[in-house]
């Protein structure tokens, strides 16, 4: 069969070796659990609970107001000790609910299920995606009950589900595909009834050969097809692969909804069919731990909320020489300074390990790598000029806007400069002056 | 919680092994088997040469990283090293070494350091350092002498292009041979004059990707259009393009000098205008100009470009214009 791919883009190490053939083991959940408010891409949910509250597992505490938001439910049954600020992967301290796990895991009692999920009709899928707070579960968290809908005058066909996992070292997208077929299917066809499109197109990169023979064999019953792309980074960016399946180009600045396609994570259709089958709302996930700093690397089921240091610790802990954690993947994933934050909807793996001393920054010798390596068709060297000497609309024109962060740019370059430090510097510049302007 | 310390960086957290240094490195590794060749034809002014280059460029980047303030490890990127042994290569093996530190001086100098070190400067380095000797010392620049492998008459010896631009080697049937111009023996500049072993060092350069296959290819095809042309109308006045290929500086220029990643343009597609601009000067200025010899120039002159170039074309972002319904 001939694979799929899109043009550009990079080669590192997969690593994946590490955890590829380690099933998916439960995390029993801990006795503290930190819940913050905000987990996706949007607005902050508002608190439902105060402290002292018991509270039910599944249990809705933090209400989507606005439409880019996503509600938070309780990861454990028990009581809540405060609602307070607390540590973030992202950063910054955010507004989370502490609940002290009581280790009965008792089910909220108004939670339900469908008996047939493929009977519910377009609004009532979104209204059960929305109810359940799930989000992207690759990395992004953009709340999927707004990517569910489309507008009216973009007409959806395509349903994507993205298999490729393309960050190295992570493999809990395939050990989902391996041990949760059924549920990605139904979840995906959730998705498409919801969207309207005609056809589901699953897309899983050629070092995953067994998740595809696998989902392959199944999707004959699900009206889906399953295809091959090349393992090239960033295949799993939403354009990218979307253009590599389909050779549609998603004009710049615009969503996918504008080719007519909706993509979904596979962690994401699975959830999806939890939510509408069980009632389940998305309050675990399945992550790697892993990398050299890891003694006994794993995937895991998480609970949200679930401290950093205690799945570490469940993971043998950390080796002598760690100096670096990352949330997510190697390329694309946020570096952590404390272990106390929290697992959020966002993470979809703990990465640790020795890194090298600090390496050296050369002067840019114009070589052209970036160019030639970046999936979007941009110069990163030229946008972090511009956005060096502030020439903020020169930057913009020459499409600082476009760039995904995907990281390939530094990745491949030789004199070390951090590429996407710059872009994304530029980027913020260039959007804190839009909203002056139309302030 | 922790009392560890953490490395906090921006994302990406994986790096690509390659790094400038070593870039400067395959460069130089590159160019060994045409120091060997220059060592056999030129022998001890060839080492003097070298020599006296590589550690003037040196000394003078030193000086002005001190000047400066700047980190000292930008001495070790290679980079004055590689200006150092192509301006050596391309030097005539008469030149005193005197003439040759000066040289180096101005090439890192004026040719890169005044416009902010590596990777700011606007004109090839070397290039820029045999340009000031060319035309201060005009005389010195152009005494030539054949190879220690060669015997003949010293006090009129010519390199292939002045005995085919001054002395009408077309009409006279005193041509050099392709096969001394393939491997060396001939007389011009040290590192210049055998085509085999630079091409040796150029494999190493394409397989690796080190350069960019387009500038070469580009500068071969310009040069041998435009002077197939003139071969084909006269070939009794006209020397072939493959002579032209093969003799000169044209190799060294188009493998390891226009191919300088700083002042050559970052996008595939300007760097064909670049590559077929330098050509076509070259085959201009050998067949109408008033020099022999036409490479130094005409990289200097498209290296004029490459930043309106480099402004002027970007590829195409993903998206943009056409838009599928």
């Amino acid at each position: 069969m001939k694979t799929k791919t899109f043009p550009h883009g990079i080669h590192p190490p997969e690593r994946k070796e590490l955890t590829s053939e380690k099933s998916l083991e439960f995390f029993p959940p801990p006795e503290k659990v930190v819940i913050p408010l905000h987990q996706h891409f949007g607005n902050p949910a508002e608190p439902l609970v105060k402290k002292g509250e018991e509270v039910f597992l599944g249990q809705k505490i933090g209400e989507a107001t606005s439409l880019f938001s996503a509600s938070v439910h309780a990861s454990v049954s028990g009581k809540v000790l405060s609602v307070d600020g607390h540590n973030h992967p992202l950063g910054k301290p955010v507004l989370s609910v502490t609940l002290a796990n009581d280790g009965e895991d008792r089910f909220h009692p108004a939670l339900s299920g469908t008996e047939d999920p493929l009977s519910l009709d377009p609004d009532q899928i979104r209204q059960k995606v929305k109810e359940a707070g799930i989000v992207g579960l690759g990395g992004a968290a953009f709340p999927t009950a707004v990517k569910i809908t489309p507008p009216k005058d973009k007409p959806i066909d395509t349903v994507i589900i993205n298999g490729c996992e393309c960050e190295p070292i992570l493999t809990a997208d395939y050990r989902l595909m391996m041990e949760h077929p059924d549920e990605i299917l139904l979840g995906a066809e959730l998705v498409r009834i919801a969207t309207g499109a005609d056809r589901i197109l699953v897309g899983i990169e050629d070092n995953k050969k067994e998740a595809f023979g696998l989902l392959q064999q199944k999707a004959a019953s699900y009206s889906a097809e399953v295809l091959l792309v090349k393992t090239k980074y960033p295949q799993g960016a939403e354009k990218n692969l979307i253009y590599a399946l389909l050779g549609r180009e998603v004009p710049r600045g615009g969503l996918p909804f504008d080719v007519g396609v909706v993509v979904q994570n596979v962690g994401t259709a699975k959830a999806v069919w939890d939510a509408a089958k069980t009632g389940k709302p998305l309050y675990e996930r399945a992550l790697t731990v892993s990398g050299n700093g890891i003694k006994e690397p794993k995937n895991l089921n998480v609970r949200l909320g679930t401290p950093f240091q205690s799945v570490i610790d469940f993971c043998g802990g950390l080796t002598e020489d760690v100096n670096m954690i990352i949330m997510g993947g190697p390329m694309m994933g946020l570096s952590q300074w404390v272990l106390d934050v929290p697992v959020i909807k966002g993470t979809s793996g703990i990465l640790a390990w020795a890194s090298a001393k600090p390496i050296t920054e050369f002067a840019c010798i114009r070589c052209g790598r970036c160019v030639e390596h970046c999936p979007m068709g941009l110069m990163p060297t030229q946008l972090m000029k511009y956005v060096k000497y502030e020439q903020l609309s020169d930057a913009e024109n020459w499409g600082a806007l476009d760039c995904v962060e995907c990281g390939s740019c530094q990745y491949s370059c030789p004199a070390n400069i951090p590429l996407v430090h710059w872009i994304r510097l530029g980027k913020n510049q260039i959007m804190s002056q839009k909203r002056k302007k139309s302030a | 919680m922790s009392e560890k310390a953490f490395v906090i960086q921006s994302s990406p957290h994986f790096q690509d092994k390659d790094s400038v240094p070593k870039i400067m490195f395959t460069v130089v590794i590159a160019l060994l088997p045409a120091i060997g060749a220059s060592v056999y034809f030129f022998r001890l002014r060839a080492v003097g040469l070298y020599f006296s280059c590589v550690v003037a460029s040196l000394v003078t980047e030193a000086l002005f990283l001190w000047i400066r303030k700047k980190p000292f490890h930008s001495l070790w990127d290679g980079s004055a090293v590689l200006t150092g042994l192509l301006l050596a290569m391309t030097l005539p093996p008469t030149l005193s070494l005197e003439l040759a530190v000066i040289g180096s001086v101005v090439a890192v100098s004026i040719g890169k350091q005044v416009f902010g070190g590596l990777g700011y400067n606007i004109f090839n380095p070397a290039l820029v350092g045999r340009a000031f000797l060319q035309t201060a010392f005009p005389v010195a620049m152009t005494k030539w002498l054949p190879p220690a492998t060669l015997v003949v008459d010293t006090a009129t010896y010519a390199t292939p292009l002045g005995n085919l631009k001054f002395q009408d080697a077309v009409l006279q049937g005193t041509l050099t041979p392709l096969k001394q111009l393939l491997w060396g023996n001939t007389g011009g500049c040290i590192g210049e004059t055998s085509a085999f072993a630079l091409l040796l060092g150029a494999l190493l350069l394409l397989t690796k990707k080190t350069i960019d296959w387009r500038i070469p290819t580009g500068i071969f095809l310009a040069l041998s259009a435009f002077t197939g042309i003139f071969w084909l109308a006269s070939p009794d006045k006209y020397a072939s393009p493959l002579f032209h290929i093969l003799a000169g500086g044209l190799m060294i220029g188009a493998f390891y000098m226009a191919t300088d990643m700083v002042t050559s343009p970052i996008y595939s597609k300007a760097t064909w205008i670049y590559a077929l601009g330098v050509g076509i000067m070259i085959g201009l200025v050998r067949l109408f100009g008033g020099f022999a010899e036409g490479v130094m120039y005409s990289i200097l002159f498209m290296n004029t470009f490459v930043p309106l170039l480099n402004r002027t074309f970007r590829p195409r972002i993903l998206g943009e214009w056409r838009k599928t319904a």
